[in-house]
């Protein structure tokens, strides 16, 4: 005969029970507190290039950050003035960059859409996938390149102007947005979807104001990485919009500067050779006003993320 | 009001799966139809070609008619949206929009389809619906905090009441008390009790007390084996399937005698 015996809990009574809720683990201590310090220092590891890198742009460029810098653009500024600003490349670095997203959203979007929503591994988007696989892969020269290349078809060659730029970028945004739309529109759960249906609502509206609507947040912040992504773009800039040192609102006409074109500039230009009787040239200035425009550049994407974050937290679904 | 459905030689596919086959029958108007049966054998998926739903699932088809008065659901100018909006379905797990608001979840219906409705309208909705659904004196100083907030048994009342804001003529409700405790439980039950002086209910439940507090018909499915398709084996008078059922089967299972 057998029995089978349920665990029973010690029979001793509560001074041994006390004693067995007492015992030290000698060698779990060790492991956890070496493990501890493994992983602050990956921490500490992987904030000093960040820490070191905002402490330098800061200090470099703080020193020429400032409301002259800001509001003029660089029109009849030569050797070492101590003049010049980044108003042209601030205007033109937001324009380019505004209308490169104003492309790729819509059509990173729908996309996105299309993959998750309605293709379900048919042949066609398994082919978009693939393709905007590849896409991730292409270098920002050949996005700059490829624009250049199709506007030289369209209005001959050697147009340059700010919306070129705009297309270029959107080559390198499109497949970041598609692939971060997709997979926070695969995160939204199918109950949601059905619930939906289940009330009458067709299809359309159900994606629109269910499916969208839950995602919202994290299709933000994937549309913000991806402007992150492209603002700091230089190659295909210079490739596409070129280089001027006044003022151009007109995105469809004529070159136009922008600020990581402005940063590359100003710094292969380098020292200035000063006649030792100017007192008022700067040696330096070209060097200075490159670290100012870097500057400047690192907050407008902290503003941005900050305004997505915002965003984000606007929409997020709330409990109480 | 409330209307009758005809089913007949059902089959109904995953892909190249036959989950349930050769359904025929008749649901009553206004009255309560409970379907039971072990776990698998297609009581969620037929209640889900009552309404169309079943085809979101992709691969997923049917064949044979369900009939709503006549009109076959599966004919082909019949628009799904338009069968949906006549039979609504309550979901086993309650899934209340997480970004609306409770007074939202109710309208969802309405406001999702972009149908234009005045404020004092709304709000008469709102609590006319959450009335019928029984909910309104726990919700009613909250209407405007998020659905998701409530406990389960709340979250499923304000799914009801989501339901039945867009006057549907026929209510599927999927195990509609498996996640809720005896009180709500009993809260809802009392709800179908008075939903169906209106409505048609179907309703699926693994709780064969439940099936014979509320229904007047039941309808009992098997499945032969793993692979096999789901088959009604017989639907009657909730009374007369509990005392004599005809079929062997439908006792072993009643009586827990099954497997
Ligand atoms: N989305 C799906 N894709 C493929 N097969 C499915 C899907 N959903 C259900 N099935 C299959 O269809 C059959 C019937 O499933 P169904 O969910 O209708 O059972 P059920 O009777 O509701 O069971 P339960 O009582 O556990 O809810 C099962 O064999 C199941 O594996
Ligand atoms: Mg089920």
């Amino acid at each position: 005969m057998t029995t089978t015996t349920a665990p029973k809990p010690a029979p001793e009574g509560s001074a041994s029970l006390r004693e067995l809720l007492q015992t030290n683990d000698a060698k779990r201590r060790r492991t956890d507190v070496t493990m501890r310090v493994l992983i602050t220092a990956a921490f500490v590891l992987a904030m000093l290039p960040l820490l070191s890198l905002t402490y330098t742009v800061v200090s470099q460029g703080i020193g020429r950050l400032d409301g002259y810098f800001l509001m003029n653009s660089m029109r009849g500024v030569f050797g070492g003035m101590d003049a010049g600003g980044i108003y042209h490349a601030i205007v033109g670095t937001l324009q380019i960059t505004l209308f490169a997203a104003l492309i790729s959203v819509p059509i990173g979007l729908l996309t996105a859409i299309y993959l998750v929503e309605y293709g379900g591994g048919k042949p066609l988007a398994k082919t978009v996938t693939f393709l905007v696989d590849v896409m991730t892969g292409i270098p920002s020269i050949v996005a700059g390149l490829f624009a250049y290349a199709l506007f030289a078809l369209l209005l001959g060659p050697g147009a340059k102007f700010g919306f070129i730029g705009s297309v270029a970028l959107s080559v390198l945004m499109i497949p970041v947005v598609i692939r971060s739309s997709e997979e926070m529109l695969r995160l939204v759960p199918n109950e949601l979807r059905e619930a939906s249906l289940a009330l009458g609502v067709p299809r359309w509206l159900t994606i629109l104001k269910v499916v969208l609507r839950t995602s919202v947040a994290g299709l933000t912040t994937g549309v913000m990485l991806a402007i992150a992504r492209v603002i700091g773009e230089t190659a295909p800039l210079l490739l596409t919009v070129g280089v001027i040192d006044s003022i151009n609102f007109n995105l469809f006409e004529g070159r136009m500067m922008t600020l990581p074109v402005y940063v590359y500039r100003q710094y292969a230009q380098g020292l200035v050779p000063c006649s030792a009787d100017d007192a008022a040239c700067i040696p330096d200035i070209n060097i200075q006003r490159a670290w100012a425009a870097a500057l400047t550049l690192f907050l407008i994407v902290m503003l941005l993320n900050l305004i997505g974050r915002l965003v984000t937290r606007w929409f997020a679904p709330k409990i109480r | 009001m409330a209307q009758r459905i005809d089913v007949k030689d059902l089959n109904i596919f995953y892909g190249s799966f036959k989950a349930v086959a050769d359904v025929n029958m008749t649901i009553e108007p206004r009255s309560v139809t409970a379907f039971i049966g072990p776990s698998g054998c297609g009581k969620s998926t037929f209640l889900r070609t009552l309404n169309r739903m079943h085809e979101v699932i992709p691969g997923a088809r049917v064949e044979g008619t369900v009939a709503v008065e006549g009109v076959d659901l599966y004919g082909s100018e019949i628009d799904p949206v338009a069968v949906r909006r006549q039979v609504g379905m309550v979901f086993q797990r309650p899934n209340p929009f997480p970004t609306m608001s409770i007074a939202e979840n109710v309208l969802a219906g309405i406001r999702l389809n972009n149908r234009k409705m005045s404020k004092s309208e709304g709000q008469d909705l709102v609590e006319q619906s959450l009335r019928g659904a029984n909910l309104w004196n726990e919700v009613k100083d909250r209407l405007d905090r998020p659905g998701s907030g409530l406990s389960g048994g709340q979250q499923q009342r304000l799914c009801i009441a989501r339901a039945i804001a867009v006057k549907p003529q026929v209510l599927l409700m999927d195990e509609p008390c498996s996640a809720l405790d005896p009180i709500s439980t009993l809260a809802i039950e009392d709800l179908i009790a008075e939903l169906k002086s209106q409505y048609t209910i179907v309703i699926v439940t693994h709780n064969m007390q439940q099936a014979a507090r509320v229904s007047e018909k039941t309808a009992f499915f098997n499945i032969a084996g793993t692979g096999q398709p789901g088959r009604l084996i017989e639907i009657d008078d909730t009374a007369t399937m509990f005392s004599s059922p005809k079929e062997q089967a439908t006792e072993d299972y009643i009586s827990g005698r099954f497997g």
